[in-house]
């Protein structure tokens, strides 16, 4: 501290004598105030690396500097210039200190390392009521449709049913499920299904800011068309087949928008019931938790989608779906509910 | 010089608030005017548009190029896999510029997207602490039901589908009017993050009002003084006016300065600066803020000509 806060007048080409003991202390650590406005400068401008190793260490030792001279100027002097340049110099040397320290692939190995998996099992309480709501989705969906059929079209546009329309035969029906596998552009269609898919989560998610209430109707909704298609199939004697036919990619992608619909409900939550802290401190709280979730989410939903767009087309049989599926399932659980990771990474830092 | 002696005396603005840095230092920033906000949002939108448009340009010529190659090459599955390839980095790079944009700007150092740079804005944590990864993923990722729903379905709706339009658009008011009703001006995404959006700081470091300035080896000049006041005369204003008093001095106009030493000499009873009005006020000046300063080291304040 000392080398840093010593003032070096000798280098100066005039020596500056003040009247005023507080412009004196002013010329007197002058030196240090303008070397961390050079730094914070260049790191302003984006210039990172040009930027000495030397300064950037000086860099925090700089800032508590400047600052104590901020609180000694305060108490000891009234020139007002000198007192704005101060509190703009702190407060801009603030922002880079305090600036976001982890750059985004740091950040990332954090998240993987413990961070997701303790903010999903963080907001427990809300990933059952979500899938609790999506079950009744499915069930709403089944039982509409086998009431009255018409529902049907309510649920899913005539364009997206295509081939799946009540009435249809079974073999029209199996056609839908198996051999696909001459398909052109699996590798788009994967891409166009994650681009909608991730869309879908992040709007449940963003949803959640309305107290919840919207995301669980985009749940049951989504999740209905499913309950549809399932009794549609089911009519037809292929509920495995279909249920194959889902799960291969749904294990992933349905727990996904388990996910999001999960932090939209955590945030909707914090919105209606903030406890005993300040609204806005608790919302802030629940915010960055089901931000982390979200990330994830659209982590899993690139994985569903190279599942759907690939091994769903390319594995044709019921069982080997069941399999892949299965599989990705239980990866999730054990990532989610078992994986610790390291404890420094799942508190927040 | 206008807009440095403007920020000397800041009024204390509704615009202003007080924010405690983690070693307890209560800083007073300014949150960023609705004004420069919805400039910055513009200018981000426009460059997201523009990026898209140009790389979905560049990814159409790429394709035309392909398509013609294998054409001649013969080879009609090759075309296709290219071209498929071509699609999916489109549909990526959409999704990027969308959802990434943002994001990737705001976790710089410099907090803020090219549209809040050019407004001279940044966006930093509401509790004074470290502005994190999660807080900017949070704030964005509420773009979506902000910005990116409504609009394009107030586009496909058109104004003569009327619910289904005016819904969209009590929506988009609903979120692009929500920091008009809050006092730190917080955006739903704002709220979420626990971050706000403020005012870049710019201050130059003015000269010091009472140094001289001496070349090295050169004996130092005793402080000659050639007007001295009396303890009563120093004694009529407070901190208030010694810093108007700085603020007309640093500007340094010929007026102003002719104005305040009539007022001065007139409040303090002498004359004698007659023709000298600058040095005069200067000295003035400094003996005034001495006395207000060792004031201050005692504990005692005055704030201005009224307080005792």
């Amino acid at each position: 501290m000392n080398a840093i806060s010593a003032p070096s007048p000798t280098s100066a080409s005039a020596i500056e004598i003040a009247a005023l003991r507080s412009d004196r202390f002013r010329i007197e650590r002058e030196a240090d105030w303008q070397r961390l406005e050079a730094i914070v400068t260049r790191m302003e401008k984006g210039r990172l690396r040009r930027i000495s190793d030397e300064d950037l260490l000086a860099l925090p030792g700089l800032y508590r500097t400047v600052a104590s001279s901020l609180s000694i100027a305060r108490e000891t002097s009234l020139d007002a210039a000198t007192l704005a340049y101060l509190e703009a110099l702190v407060q801009r040397a603030w922002f880079v200190v305090y600036g976001p320290r982890s750059s985004l692939a740091e950040w990332l190995g954090s998240f993987l390392g413990g961070g997701w998996s303790a903010a999903v099992r963080a907001i427990w309480l809300d990933v059952l009521v979500a899938l609790a709501v999506m079950v009744a989705g499915v069930a709403v969906g089944w039982l509409l449709v086998s009431h009255d059929p018409e529902w049907y079209f309510s649920l899913i546009s005539r364009d997206m049913a295509g081939a799946r329309v009540p009435g249809a035969t079974a073999e029209a029906l199996r056609g839908t499920l198996f051999g696909e596998q001459e398909r052109d552009g699996l590798s788009v269609f994967a891409a166009q299904l994650f681009s909608n898919n991730a869309q879908v989560s992040i709007l449940a998610f963003a949803l959640g800011f309305a107290f919840g209430i919207p995301t669980l109707l985009l749940l049951i909704h989504n999740l209905a068309l499913l309950g549809a298609m399932a009794w549609l199939y089911h009519g037809a004697g292929l509920l495995t087949d279909f249920a194959g036919w889902i799960f291969v990619h749904g294990t992933t992608e349905l727990f996904a928008i388990l996910l999001a619909g999960a932090a939209g409900l955590h945030i909707g939550r914090a919105l209606a019931f903030p406890g005993d802290r300040p609204i806005l401190e608790a919302t802030a709280e629940a915010g960055r938790r089901a931000a982390v979730v979200m990330t994830g989410v659209v982590l899993m939903l690139v994985i569903a989608a190279l599942l759907e767009g690939f091994a769903r087309q390319l594995v044709d049989n019921t069982f080997g779906r069941f399999a892949i599926g299965g599989f990705m399932l239980m990866l999730w659980c054990a990532y989610f509910f078992a994986f610790r990771g390291n404890a420094r990474t799942g508190a927040r830092r | 010089m206008k807009a440095t002696t403007a920020a000397i005396r800041r009024p204390r603005a509704r615009k202003e608030r007080i924010l405690v840095t983690p070693e307890g230092i209560s800083l007073p920033v300014m949150v960023a005017g609705r004004g420069a906000r919805l400039g910055a949002l513009i200018l981000d939108l426009i460059f997201i548009a523009v990026l898209m448009v140009c790389s979905t340009l560049a990814l159409a010529q790429i394709a035309g190029g392909v398509g013609q190659f294998m054409r001649e090459a013969e080879g009609k599955g090759a075309t296709a896999q290219a071209l498929q390839f071509l699609m999916i980095v489109w549909i990526v790079i959409m999704f990027l510029f969308r959802n990434a944009y943002f994001l990737y700007f705001e976790l710089g150092p410099r907090g803020a997207t090219p549209g809040k740079r050019l407004t001279g804005i940044r966006i930093a944590a509401r509790d004074g602490g470290r502005l994190t990864a999660e807080m900017v993923i949070a704030r964005n990722l509420l773009r979506d039901i902000e910005l990116f729903l409504p609009i394009p379905l107030i586009l496909m709706a058109g104004a003569d589908s009327g619910m289904a339009w005016l819904a969209a658009a009590g929506w988009l008011s609903i979120f692009m009017l929500f920091p008009l009703f809050n006092r730190d001006r917080l955006r739903a995404g704002d709220v979420i993050a626990g971050s706000w959006v403020l005012e870049r700081p710019r201050q130059k470091l003015e000269a010091t009002m009472t140094a001289v300035q001496t070349p090295v080896g050169e004996e130092a000049p005793s402080p000659t003084l050639k007007y001295r006041f009396k303890e009563a005369e120093l004694a009529v204003y407070g901190e208030f006016e010694l810093q108007s008093l700085e603020r007309v001095l640093r500007d340094d106009r010929t007026e102003s300065i002719e104005t305040v030493y009539h007022t001065i000499a007139a409040k303090i009873g002498r004359n004698d600066g007659w023709g000298d009005e600058r040095r005069f006020l200067s000295e003035y000046y400094t003996q005034l803020r001495a006395r207000l300063e060792a004031g201050m080291r005692m504990g005692r304040r005055k704030a201005d000509k009224y307080s005792g």
